[in-house]
């Protein structure tokens, strides 16, 4: 991202004229998001913005962004009925600022979830790892490997859990899983971007996040290529864990009944990746 | 340096010739041709007759882009031929017509893929660096970028390619296949005014083609309207909403609006996957200029650029087979006589790309 050169679309009414305007903090391809807060200034809430997208005719886009910010919103709001740790739906709109004179884009409110992402704690772990190569004992190596492992093992859990609620995410990658610090819990976790010399902290609920390209579904086939993509991207963005992703599977194959049909057609789905040939 | 290259994979005919000057200076194009078998209205091109095509115009197109280049054959240092993907007839008549080259003139052989000359030739004509590329043809569909030594297909169709959907529809409409069934979809879209209700097909990074043209095959259906063009057709004053009718323009401008966005939308998620802002456009579908129209907009809206080139260097040639040939030859690539076969099935990253950084 080029901030220097980049202007965002302007916000939607009412986010244009909150005091302390809602910073930005990421721009993906569909939406971008912001920090801004709910109802009373320390309820800090999380604003995602689908803008209108000006190289699709304006039909099929206001078709296409109702369809996914609802389809987005119906998915958070079922599997936080069902208990999974995701962030509340507090309120959206699909048509931007409302009706005809909406730029139809959309935008959806929710709540703010504090802590790292994923990939922000095994970055810190593997870099903690590779500075400390020497010094630690065979014993040290061993805890730090058995923290991980419980920590994959919770986002196993969390997985399943979601698919246990009948929603499949679509897009499982360790930046769209959140650390979230026990209340009062220790003060390293809470900040995702500090070099803490020490191994970061494992301690937290494991939260989901981004449901943008989430679906309802309960298809093994749709579970099992969840899980795939998650496999993939801890292989390619923290190869150190790579080994450990049974215990993703441990966890995952203990949170619900019926995850043993899921890793079995997981097997499947990973032959197919690798054999996927040309067509057409 | 200097490569003749032979591109036969589907019903273009091309034959090129690429100079690397020794003192580094940029790659010049000497000669440039191609012979497009067309099939008539209504029907595709089959492998059979395709590579007979192919087959009796190779050796005159060889002799023109000779003359043409103002080059001996002592001056040639490879011959680089299409290896694949494509069909499997004409894809055997050109691999034989340049093993018959290399053992007459003894000259070294050098086999390319298909995809990669595009996005060698794309980035020589642009001068874009480091691009994510959409490649769209009547055979493939893929959204590229590269990353140590390969390009890397980020997502493609799941089933049909998007020219392939378009030279259908435009077989369903029985619109003519000269020059090209997608360049006369595109005009023709140019006069619709109304969209209708297509299934839009994303898939993640993927695309799937093949339910939007059995849906707007059966819309032309039911509305009367495919065949060849009948004479009573008027515009409807109503729209389809209130019982209109849409003209076959309308479908046209539909299809392609559709299709194009699912393209757009995959292009701009790997562009904020891989935190690039450059996109270039190739294949015969890359001609469109609706097309690249919506790709400026978007590109734009992320303060990128787009990438794109016209007929000579979209549609398939021989050129783009010199290049991408030249550039594995010079790294010291070389594909044996015995080696010199074909394959349908030939995917863009199972390219060890060696010559770039």
């Amino acid at each position: 991202m080029h901030p220097e050169t980049y202007k965002p679309p302007a916000l939607p009414s009412p986010f244009s004229t909150t005091t302390s305007p809602p910073s930005l903090i990421t721009q993906g391809a569909e939406a971008h998001l912001y920090k801004t807060c709910f109802l009373a200034p320390d309820t800090p809430a999380a604003l995602k913005i689908r803008p209108a997208k000006a190289y699709r005719h304006p039909i099929l886009d206001r078709r296409l962004t109702r369809q996914r910010i609802l389809q987005e919103a119906r998915c958070l709001a079922k599997s936080l009925r069902e208990g999974v740790n995701v962030p509340a739906v507090w309120a959206l709109d699909w048509e931007g600022q409302g009706g005809e004179s909406g730029n139809g884009g959309a935008w959806l409110l929710m709540e703010w979830i504090d802590g790292p992402v994923m990939r922000v704690v095994f970055e810190r772990w593997e870099k903690f790892l590779k500075r400390n190569q020497g010094s630690l004992s065979e014993e040290d190596v061993a805890g730090e490997e058995s923290r991980v492992r419980g920590l994959m093992e919770r986002i196993g859990r969390a997985v399943g859990g979601l698919h246990k609620s009948g929603v499949v995410h679509g897009d499982l990658t360790t930046s769209n899983l959140i650390l979230r610090p026990f209340v009062g819990g220790s003060e390293d976790a809470t900040t995702g971007e500090g070099e803490g010399e020490g191994s970061p902290s494992m301690e937290g609920d494991v939260v989901l996040i981004d449901f943008g390209l989430a679906a309802q579904s309960a298809q093994p086939e749709d579970r099992a290529v969840d899980l795939y993509v998650l496999e993939r991207a801890f292989g390619s963005t923290h190869p150190k864990t790579e080994p450990f992703f049974d215990s993703v599977l441990k966890g995952y194959e203990q949170s619900y009944k019926g995850a043993n049909v899921t890793l079995k057609r997981l097997e499947d789905v990973r032959l197919r990746g690798r054999k996927k040939s040309m067509i057409g | 340096m200097l490569a003749i290259g032979l591109e036969g994979s589907a019903n273009k005919l091309g034959v090129g010739i690429m100079l690397h000057p020794d003192d580094g200076s940029s790659p010049q194009v000497l000669a440039n041709v191609r012979h497009t078998y067309v099939s008539p209205p209504g029907e595709g091109f089959l492998p059979k007759d395709t590579a007979r095509h192919h087959r009796a115009w190779v050796a005159k197109l060889v002799k023109k882009t000779l003359r043409e280049a103002r080059i001996s054959v002592d001056d040639v240092d490879c011959i680089c031929f299409t290896k694949g993907p494509g069909m499997g007839a004409p894809l055997q008549s050109v691999a034989i017509a340049a093993r018959m080259l290399s053992l007459l003139w003894k000259k070294p052989l050098v086999g390319v893929n298909h995809c990669v000359g595009h996005i060698e030739m794309g980035r020589l004509i642009t001068g874009a660096t480091n691009p994510v590329v959409l490649y769209v043809s009547g055979g493939n569909t893929q959204v590229i970028a590269y990353s140590s030594q390969r390009y890397r297909i980020f997502g493609e169709t799941l089933d049909i390619a998007v020219g392939n959907c378009l030279d259908r529809f435009a077989r369903t409409l029985h619109i003519s296949n000269d020059p090209a069934p997608g360049y006369n979809i595109e005009q023709l879209a140019k006069k619709g005014k109304q969209l209708v209700d297509l299934p839009y097909t994303v898939k993640g990074m993927d695309c799937s083609f093949s339910g939007i043209l059995a849906a707007i095959d059966a819309l032309a259906a039911t509305y009367g309207i495919n065949g060849p063009e009948k004479d009573e057709e008027v515009d409807s004053e109503k729209s389809v909403e209130e019982g209109g009718k849409p003209t076959r323009a309308d479908l046209c401008f539909s299809l392609q609006e559709t299709i194009f966005s699912m393209l757009v939308e995959t292009t701009e998620r790997a562009m904020a996957h891989v935190g690039s802002k450059e996109v270039l456009i190739v294949g015969g579908v890359g001609c469109n200029e609706r097309l690249q129209e919506m790709m400026g907009i978007m590109a734009q809206d992320r303060g990128g650029s787009v990438h794109a080139t016209d007929e000579r260097f979209c549609i398939d040639n021989g050129i783009m087979i010199a290049q991408a040939g030249l550039l594995a030859y010079s790294t010291g690539f070389r594909t044996p006589l015995k080696e010199s076969s074909c394959t349908q099935r030939f995917r863009t990253d199972d390219v060890y790309v060696k010559w770039r950084d």
